[in-house]
C-alpha cells in the first residue's frame, strides 16, 4: 500500500494516462508500406514514410474507421469535422521533423473506461503517425524507420485515477476493449501499446492539482503500476520534507525500481502547431457512423452480464471468464449443458487457454461425469492427464480403463461378494445404521478396483439387504 | 533552319512528317547548350548520352513525342541528382519520379536536363542559387528572374523547347516576363505536387515555360490531372486546353484592378501594359475596372504564410537520412551545423521568420492573422470575377535588374513580387506572356493574365488572341 | 504592435529551427527581420472580425485511400542515400534523452 501521509497531512494521488496504440491496419497511415513487426530494419519504408524531399501524405481510410470504432466502444462523441495538424520538433526518429497529428479537432472527444466500482473519464482520442525506432550503442544510435508512419491512436485520459490499482485496471480494461474491437493487438512487448503517466499529489480535500510529473519508459502494464507505486510516495515524501515538486519528465527504470529526471520544464517543446496543408479535413457523416456502429463488438462488461443471464453463472465466475476474449470464447465453445461445471474446470487453472486443452474436451469431461461414465474423483485425474498430455477425455478414460462399471450384472456380483464378506456391516445396516452401507459400498468399490458406479452400488446393496 | 528555335507545334509537325529526326533535334539542343550555356548558366546538370538514348527511343505517336523539355532542379526524377540549388542536398539522387515527370515521360517527352533556381525556390532572381546565378539571355549582366530562372533562360535562350518550373509567389510568371517567354501557374490543385520539393504547401504549383501560348496549352494538358498521391489535387477531368484557343476575345470582359497601377512601376512597363490592354480592346474585349482592395497586404500575408509552411517543410533537411551531413558532437550539433552550413542566407532568413510566426505567443498575431487576411484576398478575386472573365496586370513592376542590384535589401526584393503573389494566395491561375520591350537596353516586358479557378481555357484563349496579333513572341535574344 | 514585437530573439528562434548561425549572421538577420516584422505589422490594420482563416485553397474533404499494402523500396537505395549506416540502421551520434 503506497504511502499516503507525510507528517500530519493526508495526500491523494491524481493520475492521468496517455496511451498510444498502434492500429492493426495492413498499411501505414500515409503510404502503402506494410505494418509488419520484426522484419529486417529499413525494409518496410518508402520515400513517403522516410520524409524524402517532395513526398506527400495520403490518409488511410481504415485508420479513420478504427479510430472512430474505438471512440464508439468507449462512449466518445465523434467529431463530425476533424482536421490534421503539424506538430513541429526535431528528433532522429521523426522523418520530417514534424509529426502529422491532430491538435484542436481530434476524431473523438469524451468517453470513459469502466473498471470495477469506478468510471474513469477519457478526454480525447486522436490519430497520428508513429515515429521510427532507435537503438542505442556506445557512441552512436541507429534508427530503423520500419515503424515510422504506422497509424497510432493517442488516448488521453482524464486525471480521474487515484491509485496505481486504478491505473492498472484502466489499462487492462482498455486493452481488452481494443482487442475485442479488432483495433489493435495491444502487445506492449512489440510496442503496439505504450503508456506515459502524469502524476501529481495533493492534500486530501484540496481542489487545486499539485504540480504534475510525467513518467515515461514503462514497458508493461505492471510496470506502470510499479512506477506509480514508487513515484507517488516519492512525491509525498518530498513534500513532507518541505521540498517543491516541479513540472518535469522522469524516466522509470524497472530494474532499479525508481524514476529519475529526464528533462525539466525549461526544455519543454514549443510545437508550433498549425493546420496540415497537405491533408484535407475529414467529415464524418451519419451513414458512416451508422456503418461503424454495426461493427461494434460485444464489449467485456456487456458480455459479463450476458454470461450471468444466459448461462446462469454467478457474477464472480462471469467476471473471471470475460477477463479476456480468448477465455470468453473458450467458455462459450465448451459451455454445453452444464456451464457451471465447465466454468469450475476452467477456473481451476490460472489460464486454460495456455494449456493444450481444447474447449470441446472440457465439454466431453463434464458430460462424462454427468452421465456417470466416471466419478467426480476420477474426473480430477482425467483433467490432470488432459493438462499434461492434451489428450481427449475419451482417450484417457479408455487408456486408463477408468470407465465406471455400470454393468449391473458385474456390480451384482461384487455386491454379493461384499455382503458375504462383511457380515458385521450387514448386521449393523439391518439394525438401522444407515452409515454401515457406506462400508459395504467401500468394499464393492475395492472389489471393482474403484470402477463401480457408486450410486448404482448403493442402490443395488440397498435392494439386496 | 535552326531547330532549337522552333516551337513544340512546329517541331511536332516536322517530326511527324519525317523532315527531322528526334536525334537531330536533341543534338541541335545539346549543341546550342554547348555553345551558350557557358555564358547563360541555365543548366545545373546535363547528361547528353542519356538525352540521346531517350531520343532514340522516342515515340512520335505520343502528344509530346520527341520534344526535349528542361526540368527545374526542384522536381524529382529517378536517378537524377535533385539539389534544389542547395548545398544541403549535394549528392542526393532521387529515388522516384514526380507525377508531373511521369506524365511527361508517358507523353513521350525527352527529359533534357536540370535547370538552375533560387535555393529551395526562395527568391525572385536566381541569385540565391548555391551554384551561381543564371543570366538573362537578353542581357547577360542581368538576372533572368526567379525562382525558376534557369528554366526561363533555357527556353528564352533556345536551350530547350520547353521547360517545367514551379510557382509559389510568381516564380514561373516573373521569370517568364523578364525573359520574354510564356509562363503559366495553374490553379492550385490542377497539377499534382507529388515529387515537387515543397516550399509552401498551400501555394506551390508546377507549370510550363514555353515559347508560345499554344505550346503552353499543350504542355499544361499533359501535366494536369488528379493524382491519388496528392491529397490536394482536384478530382476533376482535364479539359482540352487547345480546343477553344482561337475563339478570340469578343464579348470577354477584361478586369483592370486599379490597385495594380501604382507609383514606382517602371514607365515603359506601364506603357507597354496599357498598350496591350488597348490591343485587347481593339480585338473586341470589353475593359472593366475592378477592385482588389486587399492587394496592399498581399506581400505581408505571403511572407508570413509561405515562410511558416516552409519552416516546417524544410525541417526534414537535417543530414540524417539523405543529403550532406556535417557531424557534430551530438545530435543537436549535427542538426545545427548541417543546416547552418547547408542552407544559404535567404533560406535561413525565411526559416527564421516562418518559425517565429508560428512560435508560442506569436501564432495568433502573425500566422493566424495572415490566413484571415488571405481569406479576404480570395474574396476580392471571387467578387472581381463576377464582373470580368480575366484580369490583366503587369507581371513585374520593373524589367530585369542587374545582378547584385537588390542583394542587400531582401525586403525590396520581396516587394517586387507584388503583382504575382496574390494569385497564389487566392489559388487562381495566372499566365505571363511577352507584351513588349524597354528601349535602352532592350529588356522584355510581361503581361500577366489572371483567370478564374480552373478556367485555364479562358486564360489561354485571351493570351492566344493577344499573342497572335502582336510580334513579341517572334523576337529572339542576340545570344 | 509594440516595439517588443519587432525584436526577434534570434538565438531562441535559431535554436527552434536548429540553425547554427555565426555572430555576423545573427546581427544581420536580426536587423533584416526587424524590418520585415515592421512591414508585416500593417496586417494589424485589417478588420478580420468574423473572418475564417484559409485552411486550404480548395474545399475538399475525405480524401482517403484504401488500406492496401504495396511493396516497399529496396533498402539498398535508402542506405545508399544515408550519410552513415551500420547493420541496416541509419546512424546518428548517440541520442541522449
Amino acid at each position: 500500500m503506497a504511502q499516503r501521509k507525510a507528517g500530519a497531512v493526508n495526500y491523494e494521488a491524481v493520475i492521468g494516462l496517455e496511451v498510444h496504440v498502434q492500429l492493426k491496419t495492413q498499411s501505414k497511415l500515409f503510404c502503402g508500406c506494410a505494418t509488419e513487426f520484426g522484419v529486417e530494419p529499413n525494409t518496410r519504408v518508402c520515400p513517403i514514410c522516410l520524409g524524402y524531399p517532395g513526398v506527400l501524405p495520403v490518409m488511410n481510410a481504415e485508420a479513420i474507421r478504427k479510430t472512430i470504432l474505438s471512440g464508439l466502444m468507449i462512449g466518445c462523441k465523434i467529431t463530425r469535422f476533424s482536421k490534421w495538424d503539424r506538430k513541429n520538433y526535431f528528433y532522429p526518429d521523426m522523418p520530417k521533423n514534424y509529426q502529422i497529428s491532430q491538435y484542436d479537432l481530434p476524431l473523438c472527444l469524451g468517453g470513459a473506461v469502466q473498471i470495477p466500482g469506478k468510471t474513469l473519464g477519457v478526454t480525447r482520442i486522436h490519430l497520428e503517425e508513429d515515429v521510427a525506432k532507435s537503438f542505442h550503442f556506445d557512441t552512436t544510435s541507429g534508427v530503423d524507420f520500419n515503424r515510422a508512419g504506422t497509424p497510432l491512436m493517442e488516448i488521453v485520459s482524464e486525471p480521474d485515477m487515484r491509485s496505481s490499482e486504478d491505473a492498472f485496471a484502466y489499462l487492462t480494461a482498455l486493452k481488452e476493449i481494443l482487442i475485442t474491437g479488432g483495433v489493435s493487438d495491444c502487445d506492449m512487448e512489440k510496442g503496439q501499446l505504450r503508456c506515459d503517466c502524469n502524476v501529481s499529489v495533493r492534500p486530501v480535500g484540496q481542489a487545486k492539482f499539485g504540480e504534475k510529473v510525467e513518467i515515461k519508459n514503462m514497458n508493461s502494464i505492471s510496470g506502470v503500476k510499479r512506477a506509480l507505486e514508487y513515484e507517488i510516495p516519492r512525491q509525498i515524501a518530498a513534500l513532507g520534507r518541505g521540498e517543491k515538486i516541479f513540472q518535469e519528465t522522469r524516466r522509470w527504470d524497472d530494474e532499479a525500481g525508481k524514476t529519475s529526471v529526464m528533462r525539466t520544464k525549461e526544455y519543454a517543446h514549443d510545437y508550433r502547431y498549425f493546420p496540415e496543408p497537405d491533408l484535407m479535413p475529414v467529415t464524418v457523416s451519419d451513414s458512416l457512423l451508422a456503418e461503424i456502429q454495426q461493427l461494434l463488438p460485444e464489449l467485456p462488461e456487456a458480455k459479463r452480464q450476458r454470461f450471468v443471464r444466459q448461462y446462469g453463472l454467478p457474477e464472480y465466475d462471469a467476471g473471471v471468464l470475460v477477463a479476456n476474449s480468448t477465455l470468453a470464447n473458450f467458455f462459450e465453445k465448451a459451455a454445453g449443458k452444464n456451464p457451471k461445471a465447465v466454468a469450475n474446470w476452467m477456473m481451476s487453472v490460472s489460464d486454460i487457454t495456455a494449456t493444450p486443452i481444447q474447449p470441446v474436451q472440457i465439454g466431453e469431461l463434464v458430460a462424462a461425469i454427468d452421465a456417470g461414465q466416471i466419478s467426480g474423483k476420477q474426473g480430477k485425474d482425467v483433467f490432470a492427464e488432459m493438462l499434461a498430455t492434451g489428450k481427449s477425455p475419451g482417450t484417457i478414460i479408455k487408456e486408463k480403463g477408468l470407465a465406471q462399471v455400470s454393468d449391473t450384472g458385474a456390480i451384482e456380483g461384487f455386491c454379493d461378494q461384499a455382503i458375504a464378506g462383511n457380515p458385521k456391516s450387514v448386521a449393523d445396516f439391518k439394525a438401522g445404521n444407515k452409515a454401515a452401507l457406506n462400508a459395504l459400498v467401500g468394499q464393492v468399490m475395492k472389489l471393482s478396483k474403484g470402477k463401480a458406479n457408486p450410486q448404482l452400488v448403493s442402490a443395488i446393496l440397498a435392494r439386496k439387504l | 533552319m535552326s531547330l532549337h528555335t522552333l516551337t513544340i507545334s512546329e517541331l511536332r509537325d516536322k517530326l511527324q512528317r519525317g523532315e527531322v529526326s528526334v536525334r537531330q533535334l536533341t543534338q541541335a539542343l545539346l549543341d546550342r547548350i554547348q555553345a551558350v550555356d557557358g555564358k547563360l548558366k541555365a543548366y545545373l546538370w546535363l547528361n547528353p548520352d542519356d538525352a540521346l538514348r531517350q531520343a532514340d527511343a522516342a515515340d512520335l505517336t505520343k502528344p509530346l513525342g520527341g520534344i526535349p523539355v528542361a526540368i527545374k532542379d526542384v522536381l524529382n526524377v529517378t536517378g537524377q541528382p535533385c539539389t534544389c540549388a542547395s548545398k544541403i542536398l549535394q549528392g542526393h539522387i532521387s529515388v522516384y519520379d514526380a507525377t508531373a515527370i511521369r506524365k511527361l515521360r508517358d507523353a513521350g517527352a525527352i527529359l533534357l536536363g536540370r535547370t538552375n533556381m533560387d535555393e529551395f525556390a526562395m527568391g525572385s532572381s536566381t541569385e540565391n542559387s548555391s551554384w551561381g546565378v543564371t543570366r538573362n539571355p537578353w542581357d547577360l549582366e542581368r538576372i533572368p528572374g526567379g525562382s525558376s530562372g534557369g528554366s526561363a533562360a533555357a527556353v528564352a535562350g533556345h536551350e530547350a523547347i520547353a521547360a517545367l518550373g514551379s510557382d509559389t509567389g510568381g516564380s514561373i510568371r516573373q521569370p517568364a516576363a523578364l525573359t520574354s517567354c510564356v509562363g503559366l501557374k495553374p490553379t492550385y490543385g490542377l497539377v499534382s505536387r507529388y515529387g515537387l520539393v515543397a516550399f509552401a504547401s498551400s501555394l506551390d504549383q508546377i507549370g510550363p515555360f514555353t515559347k508560345t501560348v499554344e505550346d503552353a496549352a499543350l504542355l499544361l494538358g499533359v501535366i494536369a490531372g488528379h493524382d491519388p498521391l496528392d491529397s490536394t489535387s482536384v478530382p476533376a477531368p482535364v479539359p482540352d486546353y487547345q480546343e477553344k484557343l482561337n475563339a478570340g476575345v469578343k464579348g470577354l470582359r477584361i478586369g483592370l484592378p486599379k490597385e495594380y497601377f501604382i507609383d514606382g512601376m517602371d514607365r515603359e512597363v506601364e506603357a507597354a501594359v496599357r498598350a496591350a490592354i488597348r490591343q485587347l480592346e481593339s480585338l473586341g474585349a470589353e475593359v472593366v475596372e475592378i477592385l482588389l482592395p486587399h492587394t496592399d497586404y498581399a506581400v505581408a500575408v505571403y511572407y508570413l504564410i509561405a515562410t511558416a509552411e516552409a519552416s516546417a517543410n524544410l525541417a526534414r533537411f537535417d543530414g540524417v537520412r539523405y543529403g550532406a551531413r556535417v557531424r557534430g558532437a551530438d545530435v543537436l550539433e549535427t542538426y545545427s551545423k548541417t543546416r547552418g552550413a547547408g542552407f544559404g542566407p535567404e533560406v535561413k532568413r525565411r526559416i527564421i521568420l516562418g518559425t517565429y510566426a508560428l512560435s508560442a505567443g506569436y501564432y495568433d498575431a502573425y500566422y493566424l492573422r495572415a490566413q484571415k487576411v488571405r481569406t479576404l484576398i480570395r474574396r476580392d478575386f471571387e467578387q472581381a470575377f463576377q464582373k470580368c472573365d480575366v484580369i490583366v496586370t503587369p507581371t513585374s513592376p520593373t524589367p530585369a535588374f542587374k545582378i547584385g542590384e537588390k542583394a542587400n535589401d531582401p525586403l525590396q526584393m520581396y516587394l517586387s513580387d507584388i503583382f504575382t503573389i496574390s494569385v497564389n494566395l487566392a489559388g487562381n491561375c495566372g499566365l505571363s506572356l511577352p507584351c513588349g520591350f524597354t528601349s535602352q537596353p532592350k529588356l522584355p516586358i510581361g503581361l500577366q493574365l489572371i483567370g478564374k479557378a480552373f478556367d485555364e481555357s479562358t486564360l489561354l484563349r485571351v493570351a492566344y488572341a493577344y499573342e497572335q496579333s502582336t510580334p513579341w513572341h517572334k523576337e529572339r535574344p542576340a545570344l | 504592435m509594440s516595439e517588443d514585437h519587432n525584436r526577434i530573439d534570434i538565438e531562441h528562434v535559431a535554436h527552434l529551427a536548429r540553425l547554427e548561425l555565426t555572430d555576423v549572421e545573427k546581427n544581420k538577420f536580426a536587423a533584416q527581420l526587424k524590418d520585415m516584422l515592421a512591414y508585416v505589422a500593417k496586417l494589424g490594420e485589417v478588420d478580420v472580425t468574423g473572418v475564417e482563416p484559409t485552411a486550404h485553397a480548395i474545399p475538399l474533404t475525405n480524401v482517403l485511400r484504401p488500406d492496401e499494402s504495396r511493396p516497399s523500396i529496396d533498402p539498398v537505395l535508402i542506405l545508399k542515400n544515408a550519410p552513415e549506416t551500420a547493420r541496416g540502421l541509419i546512424i546518428m551520434p548517440k541520442i541522449v534523452e
